[in-house]
């Protein structure tokens, strides 16, 4: 029966689809009716093959293990999205140092604005989100004992988060863009995903609802906000009203400073509820099993958590120092980020310390190598950033190339090395692997990605704090000594060197996909499904 | 106007007092005494459920959880 309103669905979205196509006012909108009608189209064919077919029963037996199976899909979409988004970073930092790269033929397609949201969304929503996904559905199942809530609702949400991903991505190609930085995607996928985000909630919280453990491990609760802070912030950021129903445009709700700090509030808890609670979900998750020891301090654990999801929140006005935002705003948001280091370190010590006793296994095991230095990382990034909301120092560090290398040194450090870090532990585990094709592999991987974010921070250290002190350098008649094109050529040789990192850490994330490809090809296959499941990647 | 002058008054005002009463609150909770038992047991949560969900009945479960903390 439930066949027959899906293919009356299907069957709608794909009528619609082929007339937005032949309606649309815009190329991105065009494409993009076609990708949705040939999906649609494909999922009404796929649904009427499948139709009156006999089922097959499922019956408890279903509920005695966990799913998986969309957590393995979740890991290859996170590795596959990984690569292309840093190979796009890549490209563009080479862009930016040879400009002649931003090719005729390319022009509107492929040039350096067009790219650059690629490349950001393609690491922070394909990989990092894929990453969230698939790591939150393990990690949901095995804390709370329980498999996960929804059946199939899962699988909606992975396969509709790649459509919204493939949407967003074709869109920026194609110029269909609402300008809002980390949210570009126009209106349509807005919805869209909101859709696949509420779906998301519903899953996870279904399991935790349905959950045999008497406690919510505190990785879910950091998971849990991560979900409903980003469902929040992406439905008021994107309040917008579509131009036409038949094109990709839309005007924002907002105008004028109170849009730039509804964005920056979004951009800013972007990074503070995707890329850090979310990510720091992991952390209390993987660092533990990968260090066969509990987390350090389980009160420090909750304590950390109620106190970034506090702060976090007001810090977004640091982004628009000295613009049009309300000085009592301003500083709020400094201030606010400044009290952040608290439980920043705060974390980060607890994840640390969780090694206590075990330090010994950063010798022999570079799993868990990887997973230190994100924390490492996190660290890092968390000191510099409260720094650079300072307004003073902010004055110098704002619209140069530090900003860039601090966000780098979270995104690459903190985010893509405890991502890898995860995956290496799952891959193992999901395919049902005795262990890792290769450990030296994995170290190859380390040193590749470590030294390749140590040029990329390095050079926009100095790249950043340069042009800073170039744009204020006056003489002493009080005129500017510099002009913007005197600065540019100066940052050269920081670029190549940017770039060079970029090459490194490539190079190590597809040296990672090929160990993952061989782990699940070539390990042998874990001997019983009865033996203890704690075998140490050694 | 209005609207805004009202939640700008509520925010540093009533909502920044319910909101730090409540941190105080966890704050609170995480060190009453005699949580800790608990907080030592919650730690464990990783350790225990890796390849299958714990089986509905209640018994075996706390078994198994038994089995886990030795």
């Amino acid at each position: 029966m439930s066949n027959y309103i899906k293919l009356i669905a299907y069957g709608l979205v794909t009528i619609f689809a082929m007339m937005a196509a032949n309606f649309a006012r815009d190329m991105a909108y065009q494409v993009h009716a076609i990708i949705v009608m040939l999906v649609a189209g494909g999922l009404f064919l796929w649904t009427l093959r499948h139709t009156d077919e006999p089922v097959v029963a499922d019956g408890p037996d279903l509920q005695r293990s966990y799913m998986d199976g969309v957590v393995r899909a979740g890991v290859i979409a996170t590795a596959f999205w990984g690569v292309v988004g840093f190979l796009v970073g890549t490209f563009i930092a080479f862009q930016l140092a040879f400009p002649g790269l931003n090719f005729d033929w390319s022009e509107g397609f492929a040039n350096f604005g067009r790219l650059r949201p690629l490349h950001t969304s393609a690491v922070i929503f394909a990989f990092g989100g894929n990453a969230l996904i698939a790591t939150s559905f393990y990690v949901v199942q095995r804390t709370s004992a329980a498999r996960l809530w929804g059946g199939n609702a899962a699988w909606f949400v992975f396969w509709g988060y790649q459509l919204f991903i493939v949407l967003a991505a074709t869109g920026y190609l194609l110029g269909a863009t609402q300008s809002r930085e980390y949210a570009e995607p126009e209106w349509y996928t807005d919805w869209w995903l909101t859709i696949v985000w509420v779906v998301y909630l519903a899953i996870f919280l279904g399991t935790i609802v349905k959950r045999k453990e008497p406690h919510i491990y505190v990785a879910n609760w950091f998971y849990l906000s991560f979900i409903v802070t980003v469902a929040m912030l992406h439905v008021f950021n994107n309040l917008s009203v579509p131009v036409s129903i038949w094109g990709s445009k839309s005007v924002s709700a907002f105008a004028g400073v109170q849009d730039a700090m509804t964005q920056w509030w979004y951009g800013h808890n972007a990074v503070g509820f995707f890329l850090t609670a979310g990510f720091l979900g992991m952390m209390y998750y993987f660092i533990p099993k990968q260090a066969e020891r509990p987390v350090f301090s389980y009160k420090l654990s909750i304590i950390h958590f109620w106190a970034l999801i506090f702060i976090y929140i007001w810090a977004g006005p640091h982004h628009l120092h000295y613009t049009a935002l309300p000085d009592w705003a301003s500083t709020l948001g400094m201030v606010f980020s400044i009290v952040l280091w608290m439980p920043s370190w705060g974390g980060m010590i607890n994840g640390l310390m969780t090694l206590s006793g075990a330090w010994d296994k950063l010798r022999t095991d570079p799993v868990i190598r990887m997973m230190v230095i994100s924390v490492g990382f996190y660290g890092m990034s968390t000191f510099e950033g409260p720094m650079m909301s300072i307004k003073a120092v902010n004055s110098l560090s704002h619209y140069t190339d530090w900003t860039i290398g601090h966000v780098h040194s979270g995104a690459l450090g903190w985010n893509g090395m405890i991502t890898f870090g995860a995956l290496y532990f799952l891959v193992p585990r999901l395919w049902n692997r005795e262990r890792l094709y290769s450990l030296s592999l994995v170290s190859w991987h380390f040193w590749l990605a470590t030294i390749g974010i140590v040029l990329y921070a390095a050079s926009m250290w100095v790249t950043g704090i340069m042009e800073g002190l170039m744009w204020r350098e006056v003489d002493a008649n009080g005129f500017l000594v510099n002009s913007f094109a005197d600065t540019v050529a100066a940052k050269f040789p920081m670029y190549v060197v940017r770039a060079l990192g970029g090459v490194l850490y490539v190079a190590g994330a597809v040296i990672m996909c090929y160990n993952l490809w061989m782990t699940v090809r070539r390990s042998p296959a874990k001997a019983a499904a009865g033996t203890p499941a704690a075998v140490p990647a050694e | 106007m209005e609207e805004y002058n009202f939640l700008r008054t509520l925010a540093d005002s009533w909502g920044l007092l319910a909101m730090f009463l409540f941190f105080l609150g966890v704050v609170i909770w995480v060190f009453l005494p005699g949580r800790g038992k608990a907080h030592e047991e919650s730690k464990t949560i990783p350790f225990r459920h890796e390849d299958a969900p714990a089986p509905d009945d209640g018994d075996a479960d706390d078994a198994q959880r038994e089995e886990a903390r030795k």
